[in-house]
């Protein structure tokens, strides 16, 4: 699927270009971004070396299997696949944790090392059912406090600044929620249509 | 306000100290796990690169050539029937896509129309309550080589259109009066 959306909005783009006298638009897109794109892996390296280094240090502290601890009824039930015990769960949690508190940079080393011990359980190129159920999870964004948001508010001379933390919070209950519930649908489709 | 902007600023370091000082304590060689656990960060930017460049490349070209715009408006007026505000369509769609372009359309909506207003609400609701799903579906499934990505981007979606759905439902009930 995800081929058909990336070459299909290449291909919509310059087609429309064609019609529409955009083309040296497009031409400017194709290199800035692509420049964008570098700097902005190459800035990743710095997040990801100190929040992975520093990750390995708190997982050899036995701090991760603390967190787990603490969550475990929960996760559990939302990671059925994965055994209780298994590392991958501490970096879920980590992951969880850092996106609560709007840490969104630590948190994707998180994501991408609990990624690697899914993948590791799973021991296939294909999705697991774990793997798609923590995306959705991240991508209806777990965020507590918006900070970002707020300070955008606060720019434009905002009488109250932080009076949507309360609708965010409400919002994102009902998005990751929503997430969770479809996300269990979708998989009770695919096992009915393997039996 | 400044209790939030207090803990956001404690909150990383008070990880770092929290983490060093248990590791010390247990005698564990602190500096050369870091060590070892931060190469895997130099790898791990390097492989997601070409994930990236390809990803943000395409939506710049869909976006560059005035593509996405006309879908846009397009797609407005029904969504307009739906009850979604005309202004906010263009946020709802670009929101899953990237996540610069909607931090820019956001302020730019807060700019224009006054963050106290109901479109300066909306608008920041739905910044911090959905994220960007194309980009972390990109980068996660990128980082580990997953080729077939099964359901994830459908659910994905659809979850972005419910928490659409209730960031306008949560905000015309909470500042109605």
């Amino acid at each position: 699927m995800v081929n058909y959306i990336w070459a299909g909005m290449a291909i919509i783009g310059i087609v429309y270009a064609m019609f529409n006298g955009t083309m040296d638009k497009v031409n400017e897109a194709l290199f800035e971004s692509a420049n964008e794109a570098v700097t902005l892996s190459i800035g990743l390296i710095s997040v990801l070396v100190f929040w992975l280094g520093l990750m390995r240090v708190a997982e050899q502290a036995g701090l991760l299997k603390k967190l787990t601890n603490l969550f475990k009824p929960l996760v559990t039930r939302l990671f059925p696949e994965i055994p209780k015990d298994d590392p991958a769960m501490g970096y879920i949690l980590s992951n969880f944790t850092a996106n609560l508190f709007g840490l969104g940079n630590a948190a994707t080393p998180m994501g991408i090392k609990a990624m690697e011990e899914m993948k590791r359980l799973s021991g296939s190129d294909k999705a697991s059912r774990s793997m798609i159920t923590f995306l959705v999870i991240n991508t209806s964004s777990l965020t507590l406090i918006p900070t970002t948001v707020i300070a955008i508010r606060m720019q434009y001379d905002s009488i109250a600044p932080t009076e949507i933390v309360a609708t965010t919070i409400m919002a994102t209950l009902v998005t990751s929620t929503a997430a969770i519930i479809v996300d269990r649908l979708f998989y009770l489709r695919r096992v009915r249509k393997t039996k | 306000m400044s209790i939030v902007t207090t803990i956001s600023t404690w909150i990383i370091p008070c990880i770092i100290l929290m983490v060093l000082l248990i590791a010390t304590w247990k005698k564990l060689p602190t500096y050369e796990i870091f060590v070892e656990g931060g190469k895997e960060g130099v790898k791990m930017a390097f492989s997601l690169l070409p994930f990236l460049l390809g990803m943000i490349v395409s939506i710049a070209i869909l976006r560059g050539s005035g593509a996405m715009d006309a879908m846009i408006n397009l797609i407005s007026p029904l969504l307009a029937t739906l009850g979604i505000p005309a202004e906010i369509v263009p946020l709802s769609v670009i929101r899953p896509i990237s996540g610069t372009a909607a931090l820019g359309m956001t302020t730019e909506l807060i700019k224009t129309f006054g963050p106290d207003s109901f479109i300066g609400r909306l608008a920041s609701t739905m910044q911090g309550s959905t994220d960007t799903t194309l980009y972390i579906i990109t980068v996660y499934f990128g980082a580990v080589g997953i080729r077939k990505m099964g359901d994830a981007l459908k659910v994905g979606l659809i979850a972005d259109f419910i928490g659409i759905i209730a960031s306008i439902v949560i905000v015309t009930i909470v500042f109605a009066s």
